[in-house]
Parts: structure tokens; sequence; C-alpha cells
């Protein structure tokens, strides 16, 4: 592609897509601009090869698979023959992050576009070729048929040596749903095997000629400062190439991993930082919570009848959600390069166009001169340490110049350093008049921002390089992620119908431990204290939790899900309370606008030890269109596993000079010996649109639990993590 | 001075520092992608290599120990080609999501077939209770092992 039509298509706007043998990969060209850049999607590659350019990432949530599957359909060619790239600034379409349930959503159907042009300008010259008119002809696995009799033609003839490009308008015919073979049908993930055979797939497993290995040293905690350093004799140890002190932010880089890894030890012992001792202490997070500085945002208020509070029985409760980890199984990581005016950047985190530009500013360098690649690495669940260390390595790259730098975080810096979920406190009131209806709801949360993403100059001070570094960027003010997704009130508004109704946000603004996006966000804590609360509200009322939940429903895909889990749990059969084991029940839609799901958990609790046994949690969900139903069940059985691990176990541990929860037995998450059968149940609609499930799991798994507890023992836990000891002291 | 060991079947020599951790050695020096890094504590499993028969934590093994002995990691277990049956069970279990998790996890139910041939659920669990997995893949996973046993076991009917 020349310029000048690169120009013009920048200018009109209009898509494009590039089919071509090794000729077009010279015009992948660059992205940004103001246009979806579809022309690097699909291209039929030698000998019955399809690559598929993936504008999101894969996080272990089978995402390129997903995809795969989509483009594989649309244009009527084996699964087996995609190959997937990962996202790399050189090229890919920019997608922004891989986050918040939406991948499906929104690559989707770009990549449904892209693949359905290709697959229309394919017929049109195979209609060409042979004289036939396309509606004579279809396509079975990229082999043209005439008249329903297979031709020697093929896709990858058809384009054979030739270099040409289609765009796309926008009004493609798309496969009919009906016709579909792949998408609805399970498919095994294309990137599993290569992973159980050792493959070189991972960030980790990336070896570049000469690449020197580097650690960080962090200040004790946040807001510490570096006050003296002797780095002399660290220097002079056994394979140390450099030491980097920028401000606040120290490094070191060795030939050798563990030369880097000893004489950063040796290097903490040499630093003396001020400490501070300004974090709430470990017992008042609650109690500081709620006395911060806030900024009081109203997310719903409705008030439809005049409430007659004489004949109704009112009542309130507070929920509490500590702070918690991602704790990825693999501590961040990266690879940085700076050769030649340009540095390349290979990471795991979320988005690689977002990234550039944050590191880009942070360094002072141009767009044009940063490069990031996407590596995997372990599941994310959010925003954790990766983009940090990208920019830890890049910042070490750009000192220590012409050789591949490999910083890995020790296990220690990701749990003190990690941006955590916030903790979150919530408190409601509702009022249940004579006929046992919700008439009144009131609901309040108080909580630390959900997103701190580095993702452009004005938000690179969220990185630990920009606030250590000599000339520090300024920490962004604490942000609201707006309704309908919200942050800290994600699905803070329920999907019950009430006639009066007030939501509020209480956003602490003062943040004191680094805080971002946590798989689901709010609405982890929102789901868990209102499918809580509607348990009581069932119970004041008289009547059985699930039929409660009905009676305030007006959505039918909610109602049915509810039904439909009934059947699956024999959720009628359920035992009598405090009769051995537990049933507990819980739904949401996930935002309000993505997946349903509906959990019945059975839980056995151990009134002497205070231990609660998971046995068994059965799920449905209605996602949509799905598109690989065992992918669908994968996210459903982890995100359930997650969060119960977060809800039984999990607290970040903290003092009031820093996080002393930095290893993995003073941050303990469930074991194999723990985690419960799951059963998930999906309810597939062909005609409605296909929606994400990764984070739809989180909070309904935390009330269900909450919910069989109580329904076990009698003890209603409105704190998490439900550890032995808060069993114990509970009150029946 | 070197250090000599039999890695996957195959006598290899290092002449590197011999205080060298197991993992890195393998990792760094040896280019083997299966044994990962994940906390460097003995506390998660995802360094875990079989060494002389048993599942043992590489973080926190120095190089030196393994002198003369015998170390597989998952490239020794099984190759696409010629799969072990822990590796089959997992892909068609699709037992993972990221896989960060996983050579650890079947290196030591490797390990754990090779004394006790027909484990029950709770022994697989129990053997496997040290090994995180933050996907929360483990009912999977469980599965895909409790399938490896059944083959092995109607294999030798």
């Amino acid at each position: 592609m020349n310029s000048s039509r690169r120009n013009f298509l920048k200018s009109s706007g209009s898509l494009l897509i590039c089919f071509s043998l090794p000729g077009c990969s010279s015009d992948r060209g660059k992205s940004g601009g103001g246009y979806a850049f579809i022309d690097s999607r699909i291209r039929v590659e030698s000998a019955g090869v399809v690559s598929l350019s993936l504008g999101k990432v894969e996080l272990g949530q089978g995402i390129g698979t997903a995809l795969a599957q989509i483009a594989a359909e649309e244009l009527g060619i084996g699964i087996d023959r995609i190959r997937l790239s990962a996202v790399d600034t050189d090229y890919s379409p920019d997608e922004s992050y891989t986050f918040s349930t939406i991948s499906v959503q929104q690559s989707g159907p770009l990549v449904r576009k892209a693949a359905a042009a290709g697959r229309h300008f394919l017929m049109q010259r195979a209609s060409a070729e042979l004289g036939v008119p396309t509606d004579d002809m279809s396509v079975l696995d990229g082999v043209i048929f005439v008249s329903g009799a297979a031709t020697d033609l093929d896709y990858w003839k058809l384009i054979a040596d030739q270099e040409f490009s289609v765009e796309v308008t926008g009004d493609e015919r798309y496969l009919p749903v009906s016709q579909y073979r792949s998408v609805g049908q399970s498919v095994q993930r294309l990137d599993i095997p290569g992973k159980l055979f050792g493959e070189a797939i991972y960030l980790q497993d990336l070896r570049l000629p000469d690449m020197v290995h580097a650690r960080v040293v962090r200040p004790p905690a946040e807001r510490a400062r570096l006050v003296d350093m002797d780095s002399e004799e660290v220097e002079r140890m056994p394979g140390v190439l450099d030491i980097i002190h920028d401000g606040d932010f120290v490094a070191v880089v060795a030939e050798r991993e563990q030369q880097a890894r000893n004489a950063a030890t040796a290097l903490r012992n040499s630093i003396r930082w001020s400490r501070p001792d300004d974090l709430p202490g470990p017992d008042s997070v609650y109690e500081w919570l709620k006395s911060a500085p806030t900024r009081v945002e109203s997310i719903i208020s409705r008030h439809s009848s005049r409430q007659d509070t004489a004949s109704t029985t009112s009542i309130s409760a507070i929920y509490r959600r500590p702070y918690q980890a991602h704790a990825s199984i693999s501590p961040s990581a990266a690879v940085a390069l700076y050769k030649r005016s340009k540095l390349t950047v290979w990471s795991h985190a979320q988005g690689m166009y977002p990234l550039r530009r944050a590191i880009a500013h942070t360094l002072g360098l141009e767009l044009d001169q940063v490069r990031c690649i996407h590596k995997e690495a372990a599941g994310c669940f959010g925003h954790n340490g990766a983009d940090d260390a990208a920019c830890d390595a890049a910042a070490i790259a750009m000192q220590f110049r012409g050789r591949p730098v490999r910083l890995q975080w020790e296990r220690g810096d990701e749990f003190a350093w990690e941006p955590l979920g916030s903790a979150m406190q919530i408190e409601t009131r509702a009022e249940v008049d004579e006929s046992g209806r919700i008439s009144s709801w009131d609901y309040d949360i108080w909580s630390c921002p959900h997103t701190s993403r580095p993702r452009s100059a004005d938000t690179a001070g969220h990185l630990i390089y920009a606030q250590h570094k000599n000339s520090p960027l300024r920490i962004p003010a604490a942000a609201s992620i707006p309704q309908p997704a919200g942050g800290a009130d994600r699905n803070a508004v329920p999907l019950y119908v009430f006639e009066n109704m007030n939501v509020t946000k209480h956003l602490v603004t003062d943040v004191p431990l680094r805080v971002s996006a946590l798989r689901g966000l709010g609405a982890y804590a929102n789901i868990f204290a209102i499918e809580s609360f509607m348990d009581e509200l069932a119970r004041t009322a008289g009547q059985d939790p699930l039929a409660f939940r009905v009676r305030h429903l007006e959505d039918e895909r909610a109602t049915a899900v509810l039904q439909r889990l009934s059947d699956e749990s024999a959720w009628p059969d359920r035992p009598a309370e405090g009769s051995g084991e537990g049933w507990g029940l819980s739904f949401a839609r996930f935002k309000n606008l993505s997946s349903y799901v509906g959990i019945v958990f059975k839980v056995d609790v151990d009134s002497e030890s205070g231990e609660i046994t998971l046995k068994h949690a059965i799920a449905v969900c209605d996602a949509g269109l799905i598109i690989n139903p065992d992918g669908v069940r994968a996210q459903i059985e982890g995100g359930i596993v997650q969060s119960a691990s977060w809800t039984l176990k999990e607290q970040v541990r903290f003092t009031e000079s820093g996080i002393t929860s930095r290893d993995w037995t003073s941050y303990p998450i469930l074991r194999f010996d723990e985690v419960p059968q799951i059963d998930v149940h999906l309810m597939p609609h062909n005609n409605q649109k296909a929606l994400g499930v990764g984070e739809a799991a989180q909070g309904p798994t935390a009330a269900a639990i909450a919910n069989a507890v109580f329904h076990a023992s009698g003890l209603r836990l409105r704190k998490i993590p439900f550890t032995p000891d808060q069993i114990l002291n509970t009150a029946a | 001075m070197a250090v000599e060991f039999n890695l996957n079947g195959t006598r290899v020599s290092l002449d590197v520092d011999p205080e060298t951790p197991l993992l890195e050695a393998l990792r760094n020096d040896l280019s083997l992608n299966g044994p990962k890094f994940g906390c460097g504590l003995a506390q998660c499993g995802a360094c875990a290599v079989i060494l002389d028969g048993v599942s043992i934590r590489s973080c926190v093994t120095p190089l030196a120990s393994v002198a003369e002995k015998s170390v597989i990691t998952l490239e020794g277990l099984g190759t696409a080609d010629n799969p072990h049956v822990l590796q089959s069970a997992f892909i068609d279990e699709q037992a993972i999501q990221c896989g960060y998790c996983s050579s650890g996890v079947i290196m030591t139910a490797a390990a754990l077939l090779r004394f006790t041939p027909s484990p029950d659920k709770e022994q697989i669990q129990q053997a496997l209770s040290g090994h995180l997995c933050r996907c929360g893949a483990q009912p999977r996973m469980l599965k895909a092992i409790a399938r490896a046993v059944e083959i092995l076991n109607s294999e030798q009917a």
C-alpha cells in the first residue's frame, strides 16, 4: 500500500483487509490514527495456512481460540488452519486493553467483519475464474465448490503469488448463524498443547542473544524514600554489570540471574530508606475507609412510591471486603532492549498500545521509538505488576544499552507492589412491605478507586518507576469509572426492581496503597453484599430465597437462569436449615449488561474447627451466543474457584509501615485439596449477541458461599474472608 | 568444576557456579521451558521436577546437589509426537487455563503414579496440595489425572 493510499484510507475512515503472500507484511504498517486497522487482521499464508493477527491478548482465558473460531467460521476454513499472532505495536490492530470481559464482544465482530470481507473477495475471484455466479458456489475448508461439487480451486491457489487488498465496507454478508459449523461447538484451545510440551511460549521463555539479568531493589513501602546508599562493594560482586540509581529507583544488572539476585540482596542491605508509618493499621481499615476524604456520587436515586413506614419491616447490614491481591503465579517480568534509538519491550501486560504510550511519556521517547510486544505469562486477573515491570525493564535498558535486559520481580516484589483490589465497605438498609416485597433500598459504598492503569501521558504517573525516578511524574488523581460499567459501583445497582432505591458511592480519593482493577472490580463485593442481603430479606419476608428473587425480577433471561438453576440443583429439595449440608444461592448479571450467572453452592461448616468445606457448586450461565462452550465452562469454573479462594482465605496484611503478606504463607490461596466439584450448565441464545464471561462468576460465588454457610450453621458472615476465626467469633 | 547429571535421559555437564539453583540452570543454561519460576521459596510448585523418581522444588535445589543423579522435566516426560499419558489427558480435559503451574503439577502427578499406580481422588489431591494454581483449573486437572490413571490401569488390565 503506498502512502497516498494509506492516507486516503485514514482520512476516509474506511476499513481494509489485506491478503497476501510475503509482500503485504511491509504494508501492515503502524497502528494509531483514526481508523480501525482491519487490513492487518487476516492473511492467507502459504500452503493451507491463514494467519490471524490478534488485537486482544491471551491471558489463559482462551480468547485466541474463540477469535480463531469466529474467523474460521466466517472464512469457511477449519480452525486448525489458523495461526495466531500476538499483539505487537509495530503491526497489530490497536484494541486497547484485554479487560472487562469484553474481548468477545469487542474483537469478535471486528474479526468476523474482516473474515466476511475476505470470504466475499475470494468467492468473487473464484467466480471470475470459473465463470460461475457466486450464488452457485460454496466453500468448505477453503476449497471452492460449484453446485455442491468440489473444484480444484481453493483460497491458497486463488491468491497465490499475488498481492491484493479488499476494503471492508461494513455491509458484508455474514454467514447466517443457522449455518454455523464451529461457532457454538466446543473446540480444543489452540495454545494448550505447546504449553504442555514445554515449548517456548511464555515471556519467561524468551532468551535473546547476549541477554543480561536485572533485579529491582524496592523501598520497604510506598512513600518510603531513599536516604543513602553505598553500592561500592556491590559493584565489585561477581557478574555485576551496572547499578542503576535514579531517585528512589534502584536496580542491578548482572550477567547471570543468580548474580543479579545476590547483588540485589546485598544492595538492599546497603540502602537506608525513610520509613513511613502512615497506613491505616491492620484493624482499622474500615474505620479509615469511612473517615477518609471522599468524593460522593449518587449512582441511582429512584422514588416511585410513597413509603408507608408503619407497615414495613426494616433491616440493615454492613458488608466488608479487604484489600486483595491478583497474586499471579508468575511474578511480573519483562524484557527490554534499547538499540539504535529504538526501545523494544516484551511484556505480559494487558494492553500493548496503552503501555507504549505510558512508557514513551515516562522515558521521554517519541511514540514511534517504542515497540511493545505481548508475550504470555501466568494469568493476571486484572492490572497487576506487569505494566510496572515493563517500565522498570525499559528504564534499565535505557541506561544499560545495546543488550537485552531481562527483569524478573521476586515473589515479594509482586505481593508488595502490585496494585491491589481495594478494600470496600458497603452499608445497606431495606424495607419489606406487608405483601413481602422490598419497598425501599438504600445502599452506600466506601472504596478506593478500581482503576489506575497507566495508559497515556496523563496517567503514566501510575507507574512505579515514574513515581520513583528523579523528577517524578505526578500521581494522577483518583479516577472513577462511569456507569453502566462502574468501578467501585460496578453491579451496585441491583437488577431487581424496587420502587424506591438509592445507591451512593463514596470514592476515597486519598489512596494509601496502590489499587487498581482486580477481576470484577467492585462487582465482587457489591454482588456479595446485594445477594447476601437478598437472602437476609427473603428470610425477613419468610420466603424462599429463589422465589423471592424471581418476584423482584422483570428481566426474563434472569428469571430463566434462576429457573434452570432451580432444576439443575434440585433447589426444591434443599435440606432444612441447620441440618448439616448448607445450600446457598446467588445470582447476578455482570455489569448488568453482560453474562448472567446463577450459582448454588453446597458446603459443610465444622462449628468446632470453624472450617468451611466447599462441596459442590452448580452454576447456570446465559452468555448469549456462545462461541466455545467448553471455554465458557472453563472460565466459569476458574472464576468460582478463584472467588471461593478470595472469599474463604484472602486478605493483604499490612501494618502502619507497609505490606507484610509477601509470600504464599502469609497470603494463602485455595489448594487442590480444598476445591469443590463444579458443574456448569449453559443456556446458549443464538439470536443474542455473544457476551464475555471472564468476570461473571466472582460476585455470585461469594454470596452463594455466604448464604450456604448461613443455611448450614445459622452464621451470617458479612466480612470477607470467612476464616475459621471469623466463624468461631460470629454469634449465631 | 563442572556438575554432571542425567537430564531427560541424556548426560549433561554444566560448568557454572554449583550453587546456581537447579531451576536457573535448567532454564537459563540448558534452555528448558518446562520448570517455571513462581516464588523461589518452594511454596508454589511451579518449578517441580523429578529427581531420582521424586518430585522436588528446583528453585531451592542447588545444582551441585544433583550431581550424578537423574533429573526429568516436562520435556523429558513426553513430546507432541509421543506424549505422556498425563499430557494427553490434560489436553483431552482441556485442563489448563494459563498453564503456568501445569508443568509442576504434571511432574508431581507423574512421580505419584510411579509409586501409587491407582491413587484415588484424595491421594491425588494430597499429593498436589503443595501446588498452587491461580486460574482455578484444579477441578479440571484433577479430572485429567484421574483420566490418566484410568487409562494406565486399563492398559495394564
